[in-house]
Order: structure tokens, then C-alpha cells, then sequence
């Protein structure tokens, strides 16, 4: 009998519950998906590089996933708590006919279950089918080629589905049975009828609250941007913006509703035209009642905006990066003199890396070509410190100005630009110049030659070439981080000590089979020779190449799976919102239809209504996002930002499609509900 | 003779075959322009039921109803909405205001939704504002007005587009007497000052008694009609009441 009536109650309040349905079913999808990754990757054929990365990557999704669980139950609990309100009456004639609360609950306990198993199955459906797709996109980001695509259903990701949401389900059923127990039978019967008090605010404090706010908010995009140098002194600054910003975010929904007011209704000819006094009405009725969890979604959206964009282009820049900032296959860099009392590196002190290599039966001759060999020098006397001057560290205080500057002679850096295809440069006898890619720096430094400072090597002093940096770099690497090289001329260095020698080379095969042996034989012979030489570094395209597109397919996934779970919940919280007051708006609407209102303008009032509602908090959350992404940039420049422009189309897109959705299901909703009126 | 609203032969039926109701049986009245009629019967009568359907509310099973010569049983979709804005005024129990808006622009929200140019809507409002004195509550909400202000402000929404028929259902039903009194006083000076025609419906001889006219409804057809001539209003109210103890005590909280 209590099972007839809860399927029947689910049957009759579809309408009410198409949003939670829509919402748990794409909970479930997408937590299946991104819990689903680890089995993709098994199409993959994997070097063992890129297996530790996507070790590391399912770690951390499911890590990520215990926090999207607790996202996704406060979410479901918010829903249903919502649909419990909507449904007080009814449960007030269950009571008023005698049954026990016990009853209700137990009525509610299989509503819960069953619509939970509907939601579980369908949601596991869409997220197997989606995951399918998910692969392709797995592949693309490892950059592997799909020659074997098969049909993929992950076990452990069903099974995790069903233990979290089933957590999450149960969670839900004592709230619900906690709500149901505090109720009293009046207020259940009665809910319906209590009448909105319109709570007024000045307009006119609300106009200067929103310019305060307005203008603190502009001063933190300021911070951020304009006024980022200061910012980077210390990483606690980080937080005067982001406090600045959400405080200013919730006063400007806070004055927001008295300043719509006050600005539309001086223009009379506009507000006084058909339901426009009303819509607006509505509207700022509307943000008054919901200014915090206005507040909240706005920020949630900021940060899904910034989050999904920053990731996306994180991935992009980094293998646009490679191209460019890893010209060769290999390099190998090796220390000279440090503190050391083991024999075997002492003696290895004065070989050649070449040497080394084959004393260690690497075969140098056939398996190398284009090499080219150069030494570092630096000396404790020539530091930042030197380099820069007092002004300039003065500013960037964050600089470790004791470390010595690292110094190269010109025929040798010649010698690697040629090789890397950059371009090579002449010095007078006493002249110096600085090659650097990293934006941070160069920015110090340019600030620095601009006062063209002399340096002193040995006896002799040098004078800068140019006022400003030119590009280049020494190491391979998968980032701009180049800080900046000393290039002198190369009878400079005679009294000044090698520190480092490096050699730079390309295997002598293209075939990526043989690419991969040597490189395999080159890690082997890292591992093995540690001990008894000097050696510091080997540094492989192929190791680079893989550790960053696992770089980049770890923060893309994880910024995916967050933004995606964020952007769900703002568009789920603004539904609920919308709907849960769509009692009231029945009676307003019956209203406006009772004095003769078209069923176009009140169409139209209604969407517009709604529409305002979702755009306010996208709107804040979009000019947040410019400045934010802005900073990221600055943040993340190391890893480049060319690749700013898809990944923002790509957001957009997640949004329009997620955000639009619920939009559209929100109005077609309340319009049903509307229609009965 | 000016008729401007006739209803002839009007029958309503709720239910399917085997449990039919018959709300309004036959029911054919009139009133002419500038009529102040009142419509009595007790819970059940059917009274409520005549109005929605004069109103466009509620859709006739046969018969017609013509308000200033156009048959409105035709009407359909946008032309319904297009008449219910422009003809008719209505007032309600519940007030039927929009709790959002404040007085002012629940009266202008009746011309605005006609296109009227807002300098209009200005004048007319403070024109009628005046004629039910509600000049001082214009600013005020709903919630902050008293049920007699609220009705009032109902009114002054009802007759601002001039309708040519206002209906009232129990306009005075959630009213204490003052306010009740103060009310159909502004009946009638609308009645007779501007010549507004106005059908209402109500169980209450009193409310029944401010009328020109008294229709009394039983069992969903008219059992009886009284016209108030020369009477005073009191002399009009125990005439009422004395139809009201010849339909049986059926309207005994008619008082």
C-alpha cells in the first residue's frame, strides 16, 4: 500500500522532480566517467613514464571524488529538502487522516529508494555511453594513437557509484526523516498561505552600497592585474583580493535589487509597460530573498570559469611548449668539483661527458649526432645581487639574490643557438649580454639593464650590449625557466672555474621504436652510473614530452571533473531556487490571467524572469573571471598562455550546454506548473 | 433601453454521465447600462459559478451571453484576454492584488498590460485614487494596507480602463462592516456618479441592499427579482430579507 502510493506520488510530482532526476542522473554520469578514466587507459600501450603519471592521476581522481561526493550530498540533501517543502500539504493530509509520521517517512524512505535506483541505472547508462567518448579524449590527451578501440565498462567505477551514492542516498533518508519528525501539523497545512512580506531597502543606501562595492571590487581586479608586482612580494597578499572580491560580490547582490528598482522606475515609459513593473518586481524580490546563495553561485561559477579555462589551456600551452622549448633529444649535464671524497667521481671530474658515456659502453658514435658540448661557469662574486642592483631586489623581494649567476662563453652559447636554431650574436672585447625566457624574470632584469649596470670578471669590468634580455636558453625543458644567462666573451672566463659541462644531442634514429630503446637504455644508465660519476642530468625528449602531456591530462581532468561538478551545482541550487517559489508565482499568475494579461506577455514575463535570474550571478562570475584568468596567466606564464582562445570556447561551450540546460528545464518546468494556475 | 449585458437560457454542467451537477439551469437575466445589480443565493446556489462564466472564467455548457451585443460564449485564446482586459473590471474577495507591487502600480498594471502611454496611466490614477480615496495608500504594499484599503485599491484597478461591465464576487465578503459600508458607499458613486454598471454577487442581504436591483438564485436557475424603485435602502433591505425567509432560511447567515 505505502509502495503503491510512493510510486504513484513519484508518477504525479514528475514535474516536481525533473530537476533532482536531471541533476542526480548527471551526478551519477559524471561521477562514473571521471572514476571510469583509469580502465581507458588501458588502451593505451603506456611507457612505464607515463604509467607512474597515470598512477598518479588515478589517485588523485579519486581523491577528487570524495570531495565531489560530499559536493553531490549536500546537493541531493538541498534538493530533497526543497521537494519535502513543496510537498508539506500533502503530507498534512496524510496526518490529518491519522498516520503516523513513522508512516511518512517510511513513505519517503521508498520514494528515496526508488527514485535513487532510477537515477543510479540511467546515470550509470549515460556515464557507460559517455565514457566510450570519454576515451577518444583519454587518447588525445596522452597523445596515444586509438588503434584498438573497444567497448569499456569499469567495474570499480560502477561499484564506487554505488557505494557513494548509496552513502549519499541513505544520508538523505535520515535528513529526510529527521524534517519529516520536527514538523508540526499546522504549519504543514498551512504552508502555503503565508504571505511574502516585500522587506524594502533603501534605495538610496543601496545605490552607495553597490558604488562602495563596485569600487572595491574594481581596486581588487586592480591587484590582481594592474598591480600584480606587488602582489607577487608575499604569497599571504594572494588573500586581501579574494576577501576584497567575495565581500564585494555579496554587497552588490546585496544592493543589487533596490538599484534595478530605483534606476527602472525613473524611467517611467519603461517600467510602466505592460508586465515590465512586475517582472522586475519579481526579479528584485527574487535576488533580496537569495542574495547569499547568489553570492555563493556566483563565486562557484567564477571559479569553474577559471578553473576549466586555466587547466584546458594549461594542456594546450604545454605540447604547444615542447616544440619549442625542446629543440634537441637529449641532454646531459654533469657537476665538476663538488665536495665529494668518493674516488670514482673525483676521477670523473676531468672527463668529457663523451668519455664518460663510453666508459660506461654507451655507444656515442652511433647512436648520437649533432653534438655539441659546452661548459658553465659561475663564481661566487657574480650574483643577483650584482646583476640586478639594490632597486631592483628591492622590489622583487622574493629573489634568492645570493645564488651565483650562471656564466657561458659566447662561442659556446653560438655554438647552441645554431644547433637550436636561434639566433647568434657578436660581443666587443668588453661587452656582456643576458639571454632569458622565463617573463618574471626578464621583467626584473630589463628593469635592471635599463641602468645599463657594469659587471666585473676577474680584473675586467663589462658593459651591458643591449638594455634588455634576448631569448634563448640552455636547458631543455618543458617550461619558460630560464632566469637568465650570462654570455661574455670567451677570453672572459680564463680565471673564472667550470661548474657544469653539458652536451646536447639527437639520437641518430628517427624510428620512434629505436627512439624509445635508446631511451630506455639512457635511463637504465642514469640509474646505473649515479653513483660513481658526476653526472646530474639526463634529460630526454621522450621524458619530457611524457611527463608533461601527463601533466597537462592531470590538471585537465581534474579541472574537467571539478568544473563540471561546480557548474552542476550553481545550476542546480538556481533551479531549485526558481522552482520553490513557483507556489507563489502560481497565485501571481493567476492573477495577471484573471484581469486579461496575454498568455504571450505573461510567457514572456516569465522567461525573462527566469533568464534575469540565471544571467546575474553568470554575469559577475564572467567580469570575475577576465581578471582571473588574467592572474592566472600571470601565475602560470612559465607554462605559456597562446593558448588561451580555444580553451575559453571550449568553457563557454561546458557552460552553455550545462548552465543553458538547467536554464531551459527551470523555465519549462515552471511554465507547466504556471499552466494549471 | 441600452442592454449591455444579457445572458439567455445559460446552462453549466459539472461531471461526466453518471454523477451530473447542474450548476446553472436555465438561467436568462439582463442589465442595462448604468445597472447596479446584485446577484444573491446561498453556498451552492450557483451564483459564483454565473459569474465566472460571465466572466470568461469558466466556459458555459449552452446557452449565450452577450455583453454590449457580442456573443462572448464565441470568444477564443487572445480574443478572451483581449475582452477580459478591456470590457470587464473585476473584483474579488481575496483582493487578487500582486503582493509585490505597491498600490500604484497594481492600478497601472490594468492599463499597462492595454499598451497605455504612462502619462496617462498617471492622470488616471490619481483621478480615480481620488474618487475612492485612496490617495494616501498609493505607495503603500499590500501587506501594509487594511482589507477595506485593499478592496478599494481592487476597485480603483477594476474601473480604471473603464470597463463596460464590473463584476464583483463577494466584494465584501473579508471585510468588518466599517470597511464593507465604506466600500459599496464608492459602489455606489461609481454606480451613480459615473454611470459604471456593476453586477455582484454576495450572500449578504445588506451588501445586497446597496444594489438597484436584488436577483435571487436557487438551485442553480432565478427563483426571484426585486427592483429597489423608490425605496430607501433600508426599507429595500427588508424587502430582501423577506424573500430571503421565503427561500426557507436557506440564506439564514445572511445576516
Amino acid at each position: 500500500m505505502l509502495f503503491k502510493l510512493s510510486l504513484k506520488n513519484i508518477k504525479k510530482s514528475f514535474k516536481d522532480y525533473a530537476i533532482y532526476f536531471f541533476t542526480l542522473i548527471l551526478g551519477v554520469a559524471i561521477f562514473y566517467v571521471f572514476n571510469a578514466i583509469e580502465s581507458q587507459t588501458v588502451l593505451i600501450d603506456a611507457t612505464s613514464g607515463t604509467a607512474s603519471i597515470i598512477e598518479l592521476m588515478t589517485n588523485m581522481l579519486s581523491g577528487v571524488s570524495v570531495f565531489v561526493s560530499f559536493i553531490l550530498g549536500f546537493l541531493i540533501i538541498y534538493a530533497s529538502r526543497f521537494l519535502i517543502k513543496r510537498r508539506k500539504r500533502e503530507f498534512g493530509i496524510y496526518l490529518t487522516l491519522g498516520m503516523s509520521k513513522r508512516r511518512i517517512s517510511m513513505i519517503l524512505f521508498i520514494e528515496t529508494i526508488l527514485i535513487g535506483l532510477i537515477s543510479l541505472v540511467i546515470g550509470l547508462g549515460i556515464g557507460i555511453v559517455l565514457s566510450q567518448l570519454m576515451s577518444i579524449l583519454v587518447a588525445n590527451m596522452f597523445e596515444a594513437d586509438m588503434t584498438k578501440f573497444s567497448f569499456i565498462l569499469s567495474k570499480s567505477a560502477c561499484i564506487k557509484c554505488l557505494i557513494y551514492f548509496g552513502i549519499m542516498y541513505l544520508l538523505v533518508m535520515i535528513f529526510n526523516t529527521i524534517n519529516i519528525g520536527k514538523c508540526k501539523l499546522i504549519d504543514l497545512l498551512h504552508s502555503s498561505k503565508k504571505s511574502e512580506k516585500v522587506k524594502l531597502k533603501n534605495s538610496l543606501l543601496c545605490i552607495v552600497i553597490f558604488l562602495i562595492s563596485a569600487s572595491v571590487l574594481g581596486f581588487a581586479y586592480y591587484m590582481v592585474t594592474g598591480g600584480i608586482e606587488t602582489m607577487l612580494d608575499s604569497a599571504d597578499k594572494i588573500f586581501i583580493p579574494i576577501a576584497l572580491g567575495i565581500v564585494s560580490t555579496f554587497f552588490i547582490f546585496w544592493s543589487l535589487s533596490g538599484l534595478i528598482l530605483r534606476v527602472a522606475s525613473k524611467r517611467r515609459k519603461f517600467y510602466y509597460k505592460g508586465l515590465n513593473s512586475f517582472t522586475l518586481r519579481q526579479i528584485s524580490s527574487k535576488i533580496n530573498t537569495t542574495v547569499f546563495s547568489m553570492s555563493i553561485i556566483c563565486l562557484m561559477l567564477f571559479v569553474t570559469i577559471c578553473i576549466l579555462s586555466s587547466s584546458l589551456s594549461i594542456k594546450n600551452s604545454m605540447t604547444a611548449n615542447l616544440e619549442e622549448l625542446v629543440p634537441v633529444d637529449v641532454e646531459f649535464t654533469k657537476m665538476i668539483d663538488i665536495d665529494t671524497s668518493n674516488p670514482a667521481i673525483i676521477e670523473d671530474f676531468d672527463l668529457s661527458i663523451i668519455e664518460t658515456l663510453e666508459k660506461n659502453n654507451f655507444d656515442v658514435q652511433n647512436k648520437l649526432k649533432d653534438i655539441v658540448s659546452f661548459d658553465i661557469h659561475k663564481t661566487e662574486k657574480l650574483t643577483l645581487k650584482e646583476t640586478l642592483g639594490k632597486q631592483v631586489l628591492a622590489k622583487y623581494k622574493f629573489m634568492h639574490y645570493d645564488a651565483p649567476e650562471i656564466i657561458i662563453g659566447l662561442s659556446d652559447y653560438n655554438k647552441v643557438a645554431r644547433l637550436f636554431g636561434h639566433k647568434e650574436y657578436t660581443l666587443k672585447r668588453d661587452e656582456y649580454m643576458i639571454i632569458a625566457d622565463y617573463d618574471g624574470m626578464i621583467d626584473a632584469r630589463n628593469l635592471a639593464l635599463k641602468e645599463r649596470p657594469s659587471i666585473v670578471l676577474g680584473e675586467k669590468r663589462y658593459q651591458p650590449k643591449y638594455d634588455e634580455c634576448k631569448y634563448g636558453f640552455l636547458e631543455i625543458s618543458s617550461t619558460h625557466i630560464n632566469g637568465g644567462i650570462i654570455v661574455v666573451p670567451d677570453e672572459a672566463l680564463e680565471s673564472i672555474p667550470v661548474t657544469d659541462k653539458a652536451l646536447l644531442a639527437n639520437f641518430s634514429t628517427n624510428n620512434k621504436e629505436e627512439i624509445k630503446k635508446i631511451n630506455q637504455e639512457l635511463r637504465d644508465f642514469a640509474d646505473k652510473t649515479w653513483k660513481n660519476s658526476s653526472f646530474t642530468t639526463v634529460t630526454t625528449k621522450l621524458d619530457i614530452a611524457e611527463s608533461s602531456i601527463g601533466l597537462g591530462a592531470l590538471v585537465t581532468f581534474i579541472g574537467l571533473y571539478l568544473g563540471i561538478i561546480f557548474l552542476i551545482s550553481s545550476a542546480a541550487i538556481l533551479a531549485l531556487k526558481e522552482l520553490s517559489e513557483s507556489s507563489d508565482n502560481k497565485e501571481r499568475f493567476r492573477m495577471l490571467r484573471k484581469i486579461g494579461t496575454d498568455e504571450v506577455l505573461i510567457r514572456k514575463a516569465l522567461f525573462r524572469q527566469i533568464a534575469i535570474f540565471f544571467l546575474f550571478p553568470l554575469i559577475l562570475a564572467i567580469v570575475h573571471s577576465v581578471f582571473g584568468i588574467m592572474f592566472c596567466n600571470c601565475i602560470l606564464e612559465t607554462f605559456g598562455n597562446e593558448q588561451l582562445l580555444p580553451s575559453i570556447i571550449m568553457t563557454s561551450i561546458f557552460i552553455i550546454i550545462i548552465y543553458g540546460g538547467y536554464f531551459l528545464i527551470t523555465y519549462f518546468c515552471s511554465k507547466n506548473i504556471l499552466r494549471d494556475a | 433601453m441600452n442592454e449591455i449585458l444579457k445572458v439567455e437560457k445559460l446552462e453549466k454542467y459539472y461531471g461526466g454521465k453518471s454523477n451530473l451537477t447542474k450548476a446553472l439551469n436555465d438561467v436568462s437575466f439582463h442589465a442595462e447600462k448604468g445597472e447596479f445589480v446584485a446577484i444573491m443565493g446561498a453556498s451552492g446556489s450557483g451564483k459564483t459559478t454565473l459569474l465566472n462564466c460571465i466572466a470568461t472564467i469558466d466556459k458555459v455548457t449552452a446557452g449565450h451571453i452577450l455583453v454590449d451585443g457580442l456573443d462572448i460564449t464565441k470568444l477564443k485564446g487572445n480574443n478572451l484576454n483581449k475582452f477580459r482586459r478591456e470590457e470587464l473590471g473585476f473584483i474579488f474577495q481575496d483582493f487578487n492584488l500582486l503582493d509585490t507591487l505597491t498600490a500604484y502600480e497594481n492600478i497601472a498594471l490594468a492599463l499597462s498590460i492595454q499598451n497605455v502611454n504612462v502619462f496617462e496611466i498617471e492622470e488616471k490614477i490619481k483621478k480615480v485614487a481620488h474618487q475612492l480615496g485612496i490617495e494616501d495608500v498609493l505607495q503603500k504594499y499590500p501587506y501594509q494596507m487594511s482589507g477595506g484599503q485593499k478592496q478599494r485599491v481592487a476597485s480603483a484597478r477594476a474601473i480604471i480602463t473603464n470597463p463596460k461591465l464590473i463584476l464583483a464576487d463577494e466584494p465584501t465578503g473579508a471585510l468588518d462592516s466599517k470597511s464593507s459600508k465604506m466600500l459599496l458607499e464608492r459602489f455606489n458613486y461609481l454606480n451613480q456618479e459615473l454611470k459604471a454598471t456593476i453586477l455582484m454577487v454576495t450572500h449578504d442581504a445588506f451588501t445586497a441592499s446597496y444594489a438597484s436591483r436584488v436577483i435571487f438564485i436557487k438551485d442553480g436557475k432565478v427563483f426571484n427579482e426585486i427592483h429597489r424603485g423608490d425605496n430607501t435602502r433600508s426599507e429595500f433591505f427588508d424587502k430582501i430579507i423577506d424573500i430571503v425567509t421565503l427561500l426557507g432560511g436557506d440564506l439564514n447567515d445572511a445576516l
